[in-house]
């Protein structure tokens, strides 16, 4: 059990451009999210309305789960139940044989980045296309998603022309010229493909319809373009009504990226009507269970599953500003991933991340579906310390802590262990007053990792205690 | 176990609910409709669609509507939905395609995409599309430029008036469509460029007479 962060500090920590283009992305997210909010008095009545209808929509998940069946069946569409990827690629795989389907276009969905869809398509020699501009280069670099809604964040223009020199022979510079290089091969993709591939922001119970929010047009490409849609969605999207939307539209939006309205809201339900021209002719709604009924069973963290990936935690933390969105372990990053991940996967996998954390609070006080996230790291480190117990691996530490309690609620031992700390303490640097070494016998072992990285003040010359009793004389 | 039933099963065990168990009313909606009269509803609508760089033009009668879109276009070719209001107004280049394939052809290589649409909100300068036989996906979405001519009354307040007007969009339409601006991107170093995908111009004609 890996107890340490496995964060890699000269990549990310001492990459000063990195840095920096981390921390621009993220505050201007950030300003632009509170110059949205800021116009919205009715803002918190916004959140309190999601947070109670996402809370009961998860707690009768069952019913309506049967109920998004029957809608979406009664619009022509089919809804498929999936376990993991694999299920996902049983469905998907002889479908597109039966079809005669070899191109697939894809729009940006973190579930599907879960269950590594492309690569699974790709090993069966199905071409599968991300058109959601971020994502198309992360896809020709070969790199994970870096944040939830701003997927290649961490890369500069002149990177994306490094890769763009590499794949097309073009090496401009500008994002405008990048962005219709990117637009000309992808239109091809989209006229030639046989199946589209959207994700889902939400599902809606009533109309059987998903929902799908995005600025570049690339998902209503997708999604109307092909002759087959298949959106793919985890089964904690579902919102019980269309009337809903009027809600937690005002909210993402503003939350994401400070838009009172995303640039595309699509309102799927089922595939094209009798009379129509355009749109698919098949609609399956893909619903994905992948770890969630694991989180759903435990009612003091199932609020996880409220998450509408709107990526604003992840702005507003001052621990993924820092490390960026490649040193978490999955494909969610930031206070919302050091919450989904250690559920999904099980705490053992993954056990410093609940740890990773300054629990400011600041993930918790923007979350758009008030997700009390700072709450669930402290109950996921809970469960991190009763493991090690249980395991026995925590010994040391234990006995630590237990004699600090003994000494806490002694007050003459506590003051008597402090003065004479005062007094053994080393000098410390003359002119700063700090002290950079301790003696091997003041520092064991763990102690002395911590200090590695850290220098201690020096003790003061009188403690609180006795300052105060002069005080009062 | 089908998959399906393994997830039901796994659901309604972490719930602790049986089959046909009782599911309380959600929390009551939440839709608030401002007061606006139809002229602030324009007015409105100018500043959040012009806000996003959309293109606005206020017209009196279909006439003028008519040649506010022969002066967006000005000489450029343009293919139309179906839409009856585009009829009204005289504005001639009728969808001819039956076919999906070929429209898709048309929209691909055409510069202009002309559509009515059946809404649109003022308050956050957005259009309303329910994909039709009189309005296609493809026309407001190909062609690098959009237009769209709606008569005035057509403006609601906000989100909230739709859905009102609309509960159940899936029994009017496969796909209800909100467009708010040009097509945009900012995934490049959070530059903004329009027109990634869709139309990275977007015009309305607001038509209040006719």
């Amino acid at each position: 059990m890996a107890t340490f962060y496995p964060i890699q500090i000269d990549s990310t920590v001492g990459n000063p451009p990195l840095q920096k283009a981390i921390y621009t992305a993220t505050g201007r997210l950030m300003d632009m999210r509170s110059a949205a909010v800021s116009m919205v008095p009715e803002f918190e009545e916004l959140r309190t309305q999601a947070s109670a209808v996402k809370k009961h929509t998860i707690e009768h998940l069952d019913y309506y789960l049967e109920q998004v069946e029957r809608n979406v069946e009664a619009h022509g569409g089919k809804v498929v139940f999936a376990q993991d990827a694999t299920e996902v690629a049983d469905f998907i795989l002889p479908l597109a044989k039966q079809k005669g389907a070899k191109l697939f276009v894809k729009s940006k969905s973190m579930t599907t980045e879960e269950i590594h869809l492309n690569s699974r398509l790709e090993e069966h020699n199905l071409e599968a296309v991300e058109t959601d501009l971020g994502e198309y280069i992360l896809q020709l670099a070969d790199e994970r998603p870096y944040h939830i809604i701003a997927p290649a964040l961490h890369y500069t223009r002149y990177d994306v022309a490094r890769i763009f020199e590499q794949k097309f022979g073009r090496g401009e510079t500008e994002p405008a010229d990048q962005a219709m290089i990117a637009r000309g091969v992808l239109r091809q993709k989209f006229l030639d493909a046989d199946i589209g591939i959207t994700g889902a922001n939400f599902v809606v119970a009533d109309s059987g319809a998903v929902v799908v929010v995005e600025n570049e047009g690339n998902a209503r490409l997708t999604h109307s373009a092909p002759k087959i849609h298949i959106a793919i969605a985890g089964i904690e999207k579902i919102i019980p009504r269309a009337q809903d939307l009027a809600v937690f539209l005002a909210l993402l939006g503003r939350s994401a990226t400070g838009q009172p309205m995303s640039v595309y809201t699509s309102f799927v339900s089922g595939p094209k009507r009798p009379a129509e021209i355009d749109g698919p002719d098949e609609f399956y709604l893909i619903l994905l269970d992948n770890g969630r009924t694991k989180v759903l069973a435990d009612e003091g963290k199932r609020e996880s599953l409220n998450c509408i990936r709107c990526g604003a935690c992840l702005n507003h933390c001052p621990v993924y500003r820092k490390i960026g969105g490649h040193n978490y372990p999955w494909v969610y990053s930031g206070p919302i991933g050091a919450i989904l991940t250690p559920q999904f996967h099980g705490i053992e996998q993954d056990p410093w991340l609940p740890f990773a954390s300054s629990l400011c609070g600041a993930c918790g006080e923007v979350c758009p579906v008030k997700i009390d996230i700072p709450r669930i790291l402290i109950e996921l480190r809970k469960d991190v310390i009763e493991l090690k117990t249980a395991a026995g691996t925590n010994q040391l530490e234990r006995m630590v802590f237990r004699m600090w309690a003994w000494a806490m609620k002694r007050p003459k031992a506590y003051e008597m262990l402090s003065k004479a700390a005062a007094m053994g303490a080393p000098r410390g640097d003359e002119k700063t007053g700090w002290i950079k070494h301790l003696p091997g016998f003041l520092a064991p072992g763990p102690v002395a990792g911590w200090l590695r990285e850290r220098d201690l003040p020096r003790p003061a010359a009188k403690s609180f205690r006795e300052l105060w009793k002069e005080r009062k004389k | 176990m089908t998959s399906r039933e393994a997830i039901f099963t796994r659901v309604r065990g972490a719930l602790n609910r049986k089959p046909g168990d009782f599911v309380p009313a959600p929390p009551p909606l939440r839709l608030v409709v401002p007061e606006m009269d139809a002229a602030a509803r324009i007015a409105t609508f100018r500043d959040r669609f012009e806000a996003l760089n959309g293109k606005l033009r206020v017209v009196g009668t279909c006439d003028a509507a008519r040649a506010a879109v022969d002066e967006i276009l000005n000489g450029r070719a343009a293919i139309a939905s179906n839409a009856p209001f585009l009829q009204e107004c005289g504005i001639p280049c009728k969808t001819a395609f039956r076919d999906r394939a070929e429209l898709k052809v048309a929209c691909a290589e055409i510069p202009v995409g002309i559509t009515s649409a059946p809404y649109a909100l003022a308050a956050t300068g957005t259009l309303v599309m329910l994909s039709s036989d009189e309005e296609q996906r493809l026309v407001s979405l190909l062609p690098p430029v959009h237009i769209a001519v709606i008569p005035a009354s057509r403006i609601l307040v906000n989100l909230d008036e739709l859905f009102i007007k609309i509960p159940l969009p899936g029994d009017v339409t496969s796909a209800l469509v909100f467009i708010t601006g040009p097509s945009r991107t900012a995934d490049i170093e959070q530059i903004l460029v329009r027109g990634v995908h869709g139309p990275g111009e977007v015009h309305v004609v607001i038509v209040e007479g006719c």
